[in-house]
C-alpha cells in the first residue's frame, strides 16, 4: 500500500513538479481526515434516528417510520430541513461571536477524534500524550456552549451557558481523577499503549479493577456531553432550550452535531480505557479466539462502543432530569472522594502486584 | 446505624437505577401497540357521529321533507333550511346548510328527523381548505349519502335496536 503511494507521488511528481513529498504528506492528512469525519457525522446523523428509536421503543412506541423504509432515510431529511431553514440572528447579538460559538464547538469535538486508535495502527495520530490531548480539546468544547449562551444576549441562553461552565469546572476534575487511575495501571497517556497493555482476554482489561472509576466516568460523560439525566444546560422545561434559543438551521445543526460527536467519543473512550479497545473479548479463550481470529479489531471497537452509546439512550429514556444543586452535590461530594479513594486503592494494587493488571 | 449502613450499600451498589433501567429494557422489547393511523385504523361504533349526509329513498327521491325539526332541535343553530312546494305538491327544501364550524356533532338533527333524512356518517378525516368549505350544503351532503349509503344503512340498522 505504502510503495504504491510512493510510486504514485513520483509519477504525479514528473508530471508536476510541484507535487513533491510535503504536498504529498498534506494530501495523506487530508485523506485521512475525510477518512474519518465522513463516517463519524453519518454515525452521528443514524444515531439521532437509533435515539428516537430507541427511546420511542422503551417509551412502547414505534419511533420514526414514515421516510424511507422503516423511517432509515430520517436523519437525512432532518439534516435537509436544517440547511434550508432560515439562520436567525437576535438583533442585539453579536453575530460575529454568535457564528464562532457554534464552530467553537464542532471544531474540537472532531479534532478530538485524531488521536483515537480504532485498531492497532489505524489512528490519524499517534500522540504520545494523547489522553491528555483528549482532555485539553475536550474541555474547549465548552468554550463553544458559553460563547454561544454570552452572544445570544438573551437571558436563558446566558442561564444555560452559567451551568454548562460550572458543570464543566466540577466534572472535568471527576473525570481526570478516573482516568489517572488508568493511567497508574497503564504507566502510559499514549492511548495506543493504554489499549495495547489491554491485551489477554477480558481478565486484563481495566473495568475489573477500576470498576466504580468506570461507572464514575460514564455518569461524568453523561454530564461532559450535556445529556438527560444532567441536561440542564438545555434543561427544555426550566430554560427553554438553554443555549440553543436563539440558533435556529445551520448554526443550531452544528451544535447538534458536536454534541453527538461528544457523546459517541466519550462511548469510545470508555471502550479504550476500560475495555480494552480493538482486543477481541474472546482472546485467549481457545477455540472461541481461533474461530474469531478473522474479525478485525476495529469492528470489536465498533461493537463495544455501540453498547455504551445505546447506554446513553437507555438511560436517557429511564431518569427524569437531576436537580441542578443535586448533580453539584453529586460531583463534590460522591464522585470526588471515590476517586480519590481509589487512587489510594490502585496505589496499594500497584505495591501488591495483585492480579494480572499490576504485574 | 446499621439503617445507614444498608442505605450506604444500597446507594453504592445503584440499586435503585438498575431497577428502573430494568422496566425500560422491558419496555424496549415488549410489543408495541401504536397505530399506524392511514393504514391501520380502530375500529368505529355505529352510533359514531361524524360528517352529516341527506339520504334518500331507494327510488332516488330526497327523503327530507322540510319538517324543520332538526332546525329547531340544533342546540348550535347551525342548520338553515328553506323550503318551497315543488310542482308535484311536496313540500321540499331549496336549501339546507349546515354549518360545520357551529355544528357540535350532538347528533340531535338525527334523532328529532322524522324520515331518517339528515343522519351522521362515520366519516371523521374530512377537511375543507377555505373558509366557505365548512358549510354543507344540501348539494354536498346529498352526495355524501349517495357515496355512503351502504355504510350509512348498515350501521344505521346495527345502531337501529337500541334506539
Amino acid at each position: 500500500m505504502m510503495e504504491l503511494w510512493q510510486s504514485f507521488v513520483l509519477g504525479v511528481n514528473e508530471l508536476m513538479p510541484w507535487f513533491d513529498g510535503n504536498v504529498a504528506a498534506i494530501v495523506i492528512i487530508l485523506i485521512k481526515a475525510v477518512a474519518l469525519i465522513m463516517p463519524l457525522l453519518l454515525t452521528v446523523a443514524y444515531f439521532t434516528y437509533a435515539e428516537r428509536k430507541v427511546i420511542g421503543y422503551m417509551q412502547l412506541r414505534i419511533g420514526p417510520n414514515r421516510v424511507g423504509p422503516k423511517g432509515w432515510l430520517q436523519p437525512i431529511a432532518d439534516a435537509l430541513k436544517l440547511m434550508t431553514k432560515e439562520i436567525i440572528f437576535p438583533s442585539k447579538a453579536n453575530i460575529y461571536l454568535f457564528l464562532l460559538a457554534p464552530i467553537l464547538a464542532i471544531a474540537p469535538a472532531i479534532a478530538v477524534w485524531a488521536v483515537v486508535p480504532f485498531d492497532e495502527g489505524i489512528y490519524v495520530t499517534n500522540l504520545d500524550v494523547s489522553l491528555l490531548y483528549v482532555l485539553a480539546i475536550g474541555s474547549i468544547g465548552v468554550y463553544g456552549i458559553i460563547l454561544a449562551g454570552w452572544a445570544s444576549n438573551s437571558k436563558y441562553p446566558l442561564l444555560g451557558a452559567l451551568r454548562s461552565a460550572s458543570l464543566l469546572v466540577s466534572y472535568e476534575i471527576v473525570i481526570g481523577f478516573a482516568l489517572v487511575t488508568v493511567v497508574m495501571i497503564a504507566g502510559s497517556v499514549n492511548l495506543n499503549t493504554i489499549v495495547a497493555d489491554q491485551q489477554g482476554g477480558i481478565v486484563n482489561w481495566y473495568f475489573i479493577p477500576l470498576f466504580p472509576m468506570m461507572i464514575i466516568f460514564f455518569i461524568s460523560a453523561l454530564v461532559e456531553t450535556n445529556r438527560a439525566p444532567f441536561d440542564v444546560v438545555e434543561g427544555e422545561s426550566e430554560i427553554v432550550g438553554g443555549t440553543h434559543v436563539e440558533y435556529s438551521g445551520m448554526t443550531f445543526a452544528v451544535f447538534f452535531l458536536a454534541e453527538y460527536a461528544n457523546m459517541i467519543l466519550m462511548a469510545v473512550l470508555a471502550v479504550i480505557m476500560f475495555f480494552g479497545g480493538w482486543h477481541s473479548p474472546f482472546e485467549g479463550l481457545g477455540v472461541l479466539e481461533s474461530v474469531f481470529a478473522w474479525v478485525p479489531g476495529i469492528v470489536w471497537l465498533l461493537a463495544k462502543s455501540t453498547f455504551f452509546m445505546f447506554l446513553y439512550l437507555w438511560v436517557r429514556a429511564t431518569f427524569p432530569r437531576f436537580r441542578y444543586d443535586q448533580i453539584m452535590r453529586l460531583s463534590w461530594k460522591v464522585f470526588l472522594p471515590m476517586t480519590i479513594i481509589w487512587i489510594f486503592v490502585v496505589a496499594l494494587m500497584t505495591q501488591l502486584h495483585i492480579g494480572p493488571w499490576f504485574a | 446505624m446499621i439503617d445507614g449502613i444498608k442505605k450506604l450499600a444500597k446507594n453504592l451498589t445503584l440499586s435503585e437505577l438498575r431497577s428502573g433501567m430494568k422496566i425500560t429494557a422491558k419496555e424496549f422489547v415488549n410489543t408495541k401497540i401504536t397505530v399506524q393511523y392511514p393504514e391501520e385504523k380502530t375500529p368505529i361504533s355505529p352510533r359514531f357521529r361524524g360528517l352529516h349526509a341527506l339520504r334518500r329513498y331507494p327510488n332516488g327521491e330526497e327523503r327530507c321533507i322540510a319538517c324543520k325539526l332538526c332546525e329547531a332541535v340544533c342546540p348550535a343553530n347551525a342548520i338553515t333550511i328553506e323550503s318551497e312546494m315543488r310542482d308535484d305538491g311536496t313540500r321540499r327544501t331549496t336549501q339546507y346548510d349546515i354549518d360545520l364550524f357551529k355544528c357540535i356533532f350532538c347528533g340531535f338533527c338525527e334523532e328529532a328527523c322524522p324520515v331518517d333524512a339528515i343522519v351522521e356518517t362515520q366519516i371523521f378525516d374530512y377537511a375543507f381548505e377555505s373558509r366557505d368549505g365548512s358549510i354543507m350544503t344540501k348539494e354536498r351532503l346529498l352526495k355524501v349519502g349517495d357515496d355512503n349509503e351502504q355504510v350509512i344503512s348498515k350501521t344505521k340498522a346495527q345502531d337501529a335496536k337500541y334506539r
